[in-house]
């Protein structure tokens, strides 16, 4: 035995090294970062949002060298994100602004500017397509050609750009109350570490970088049980924004000054959960209340769950644990999550020997006997 | 999109950052201080804190030593290490005295450290009061307001339930006579090697984002009762096997064949520094011994 | 007689409100509100202008049905609820010279810890229910200054034993124990640091007839072999006539009638005392 223990680490590591990239590369296929940015959406989406760094090249090499594991992928974008320095916000955005491509209102049939189903899995059979296992490029792009001859008519004459919120409708009507434009600057939760109580623009950074697992399971039990909440769907939307950055040698606030630096895809969600409000000798109201969820890319069960949970922490139950901003910002990031519990792997010899050291001051002597057993 | 890293790893306004939240910790002797910590390129929970800490500090100049559990070629301080020399190409040693930085996981070295140095200790849990109040905006209060009876009532939960006080590694101290710190999972024995330290300690803890500090010669006490002192591990009537120390901390090895446990040095570059001094006073190859 | 005696604790115009206020409510004291919450703003005004004093040795009851200020009274007074405005004097806290609701956080948690003890209708909040019934009394004494186990050990027996805990048990968690015990080691806990003035908050709610009525035996053998001044607080009654010398009763936030016990129960001047006395005769 002798320093077999300590010894040889470097060896045994770059030997773990070695057979982890013989892993990834023994089925001798080599998986482009065009074909995984085509064909691998879903993952894209995910690990933009939970990196919490938007490009779908980084996201998509990080998913081919984590050979598909999410955990591991947001892993390397965040460490990546570590090195970048951060010389510019965005401007603020409207996202009435936003190109929609998807659209729909569980609250309201007739929404002004018609819901619009886009691209869903929501209404498709979960029935494996057998077919797929020998789709060719030929099948793929005959199929393109007569999917884009057919959608090339125009069907409505509504503007996808200037689509009106479901919410902001309801505020006219007097249905919502309307709140005024908190123009507090939002404190960056990567440059300072948070302090509770938080504002409300740290836990929606939390959340929409949360790890849509955990997004989504804490918000499931506020439904569920731990929280005594029945939102609806007020609207929820996927599509493109447009971002800008001020021009940072004018700094004179116009508009027409701003850099114009791209799009992003996102998933925007509303949701209306009522209220009861104790009016005057006894009387109750019901008001509504408006939880909001957004993530990068299409990831619609974290945007709704998202907008739950903004809702619990904002009202702050103690009862429930899904309404404790600790217990839920705390927990649900990937990143600190997995490290936290795969630390467990690390050799725990010194605190073990500690223990073991009061474990024989504390028994003074006794052995567990295996004969006594 | 070919892109190489910057120095050490970070840019330089991060490491600005971190250096400030450093100083501060400074300032202020075992407060923690809150900082805006970055997500690395090993897990939370392997030692983030400290390497933040450390590539934040390091220069060209500076010689890096990283133990793990005492070793120096533990996975995780080769791992540790090799990501260090990727990002900076600094120079690495085993030799304590030789390094200016030393990042460390759950031990401070056998042999003492001098003024020019600095130890960075990596933390997994930096609050002290955490098993006994886990929501963070109450401990931070129980610190404000100087009120760490939680830290020890577990100490005297232990002596009811056990008749001594049975914390393996990361027992409370009272830095300063003010803030109750966390030593971060070092054992025992290795409490007393903070009080009045030449270097200065740091100590860094990346998932909960708090960075603290022990400054040079600052007066470090363990907790414990008047009439239930303080007490390091045993090793009475122990030595190394291998270099013959005594006195230090030490793993317990068992013979797979016989069942009878053995001692040996946990800093492994103390024992090779001890027997190559014996080495060279008696001529023997060392190599065989181990 | 008592007019020349300093109070041990003396309370003069303690107000807490919840919520900002409006242009409705602000000016409490012209614009009467039929109760003491804004239907405007949402403001809650849970205890308006309180006064009293509590002298060395004597029970204070206060009274009152629930919603009337006088639990957040009690939170206010043990610093678990900072004031909104209002004076407090400790004569054991440097002389009774400064107020107590204006010093710092820290100093408010050593007069927590060295001149108050409280407690709580519910033990979930006076205790650690983990921990063992010993060290939640050493807490108390760990945060009075004790640093030797076997003081504490032997202070904390006398204690349990003086409650009537056997000491056996010691060593158990209070989620072990039932109610009426978790409310006595609750007791032992407040009393560890032999503080001159004890708080308790509705500590015989829910517990049943004759554990209620061992609970107030101890108090009232405490307050006899000790000379602890208390503040008990109730809705009921008749917990307020067993145990306290002089009462006052609260309604919406403000006191309406303050007098000796005995005073308060044979002549009642306030209507709604007048309701309380009635139905507690019936």
């Amino acid at each position: 035995m002798g320093y077999v223990a300590i010894k040889g680490g470097n060896i045994a590591i770059n030997e773990s090294i070695n057979r982890l990239k013989f892993e990834r590369l023994k089925g001798e296929e080599i998986i482009e970062i065009n074909r995984i940015k085509a064909g691998m959406r879903g993952m894209i989406d995910q690990v933009m949002s939970e990196g919490s760094l938007y490009s779908e090249d980084l996201a998509a090499i990080a998913i081919k060298q984590a050979e598909g594991s999410l955990e591991e992928a947001v892993f390397l974008i965040r460490a990546y994100r570590s090195t970048l320095p951060r010389k510019h916000y965005t401007r603020i955005i409207d996202s009435c602004e936003m190109f929609t491509e998807r659209r729909i209102s569980a609250s309201f049939k007739d929404i002004p500017g018609g819901q619009i189903l886009g691209a869903s899995y929501d209404y498709t059979h979960r029935l494996i397509d057998f077919d797929l296992l020998d789709e060719t490029k030929e099948d793929c792009l005959e199929w393109l050609e007569s999917f884009k001859s057919k959608n090339s008519i125009q069907w409505s004459d509504t503007n996808l750009r200037q689509l009106p919120k479901v919410s902001d409708y309801l505020r006219k009507e007097g249905l919502i109350k309307s709140c005024g434009n908190n123009d507090k600057e939002p404190i960056d939760i990567t440059k300072k570490n948070m302090e509770f109580p938080t504002e409300r623009s740290e836990r929606l950074q939390i959340l929409t970088r949360g790890q849509t697992g955990a997004v989504t399971s804490l918000g499931y039990a506020a439904l569920r049980a731990y929280g005594a909440l029945h939102p609806t769907v007020g609207e929820l939307r996927i599509g493109s924004l447009p971002l800008y950055m001020q021009n940072p040698l004018n700094t004179a606030d116009k508009d027409e000054d701003n850099y114009y630096i791209g799009d992003i895809r996102i998933t925007e969600v509303e949701t209306f959960i009522p209220k009861t409000i104790d009016k005057k000798q006894g009387k109750k109201e019901i008001d509504f209340e408006i939880g909001y969820g957004i993530c990068y890319g299409q990831n619609e069960t974290k945007a709704i769950a998202m907008s739950i949970l903004d809702q619990c922490l904002e009202t702050g139950d103690i009862n429930y644990p899904t309404h404790d901003e600790e217990f839920v910002l705390l927990h649900i990031d990937s990143v600190e999550s997995t490290g936290f519990i795969s630390h467990l792997k690390l050799p725990h010899y010194v605190t073990f020997q500690s223990k073991l050291d009061s474990f024989r001051k504390t028994h003074k002597g006794e052995r567990y006997d295996e004969d006594k057993l | 999109m070919k892109i190489s890293y910057n120095f050490a790893f970070f840019d330089e306004g991060s490491k600005r950052e971190i250096r400030r939240a450093a100083l501060k910790a400074v300032a202020i002797p075992g407060y923690q201080v809150p900082f805006a910590s970055r997500e690395m390129p090993i897990a939370r929970g392997w030692g983030t804190g400290g390497l933040q800490l450390t590539l934040s500090l390091i220069g060209k100049d500076d010689v890096i030593k990283v133990i793990d559990q005492g070793s120096d070629e533990s996975v995780n301080a080769v791992n540790i290490k090799k990501l260090i020399k990727k990002t900076t190409g600094v120079e690495q040693t085993e030799k304590t005295s030789k390094a200016s930085i030393i990042q460390s996981r759950h031990r401070i070295p056998e042999v003492p450290l001098n003024e020019e140095q600095i130890l960075v200790l990596q933390v997994p849990i930096p609050e002290p009061l955490r098993l006994v109040e886990p929501s963070e905006y109450k401990t931070k209060r129980l610190h404000a307001e100087n009120d760490y009876s939680g830290a020890w009532l577990m100490l005297f939960e232990q002596i009811m339930k056990y008749g001594s006080m049975s914390t393996g590694a990361d027992h409370p101290v009272l830095v300063y006579g003010r803030y109750v710190m966390a030593p971060s999972p070092i054992p025992r024995f290795d409490n007393p090697k903070l009080t009045c330290s030449k270097a200065l300690i740091l100590l860094g803890a990346g998932r909960e984002k708090k960075i603290y500090a022990v400054p040079p010669y600052t007066e470090v006490v363990s907790l414990a009762f008047d009439d239930y002192p303080f007490r390091v591990e045993s090793f009475e009537n122990k030595k190394c096997r291998i270099c013959g120390a005594t006195e230090v901390f030490m793993d317990e090895i068992i013979d797979e064949k016989t069942g009878m446990a053995s001692y040996q040095c946990n800093d492994t570059s103390y024992c090779l520094k001890k027997l190559n001094n014996s080495a060279d006073n008696q001529g023997g190859d060392i190599s065989e011994r181990i | 007689m008592k007019g020349f005696e300093k109070p041990v604790l003396e309370i003069k115009n303690l107000n807490k409100q919840f919520g900002k206020g409006c242009s409705d409510c602000c000016d409490i004291n012209e614009k009467k509100l039929e109760k003491n919450y804004c239907p405007e703003c949402g403001t809650v005004y849970a205890c308006q202008d309180i006064s009293f004093e509590l002298y060395g040795g004597e029970i204070l009851g206060v009274v009152g049905e629930s919603g009337s200020g006088k639990s957040t009274m009690m939170k206010c007074l043990y610093f678990d609820q900072e004031v909104t405005k209002g004076e407090g004097y400790l004569s054991s806290y440097k002389d009774g010279l400064m107020n107590i609701f204006n010093e710092s956080s820290q100093q408010k948690r050593y007069i927590r810890n060295h001149v108050l003890g409280k407690v709580y209708q519910n033990p979930m909040l006076g205790l650690k229910m983990n921990f063992s019934s010993i060290g939640n009394i050493a807490q108390k004494l760990i945060a009075a200054g004790y640093r030797s186990v076997r003081d504490m050990e032997s202070r904390g027996i006398d204690l349990l034993n003086h409650v009537n805990i056997p000491v056996f048990r010691m060593k158990e968690p209070p989620k072990n124990f039932s109610g009426g015990m978790q409310q006595r080691v609750q007791i032992a806990k407040a009393l560890s640091n032999n503080p001159p003035v004890l708080l308790l908050d509705e500590v015989t709610t829910g517990l049943d007839l004759s554990v209620q009525a061992n609970v107030l035996d101890l108090i009232k053998k405490i307050q006899r072999e000790l000379g602890i001044s208390m503040i008990v607080v109730s809705h009921d009654l008749a917990v307020i006539r067993m145990l306290a010398n002089r009462t006052i009763v609260m309604l919406d936030g403000r006191i309406i009638e303050k007098g000796l016990t005995d005073q308060i129960l044979e002549d009642p001047q306030h209507p709604y005392t007048q309701q309380l006395v009635h139905s507690l005769l019936v």
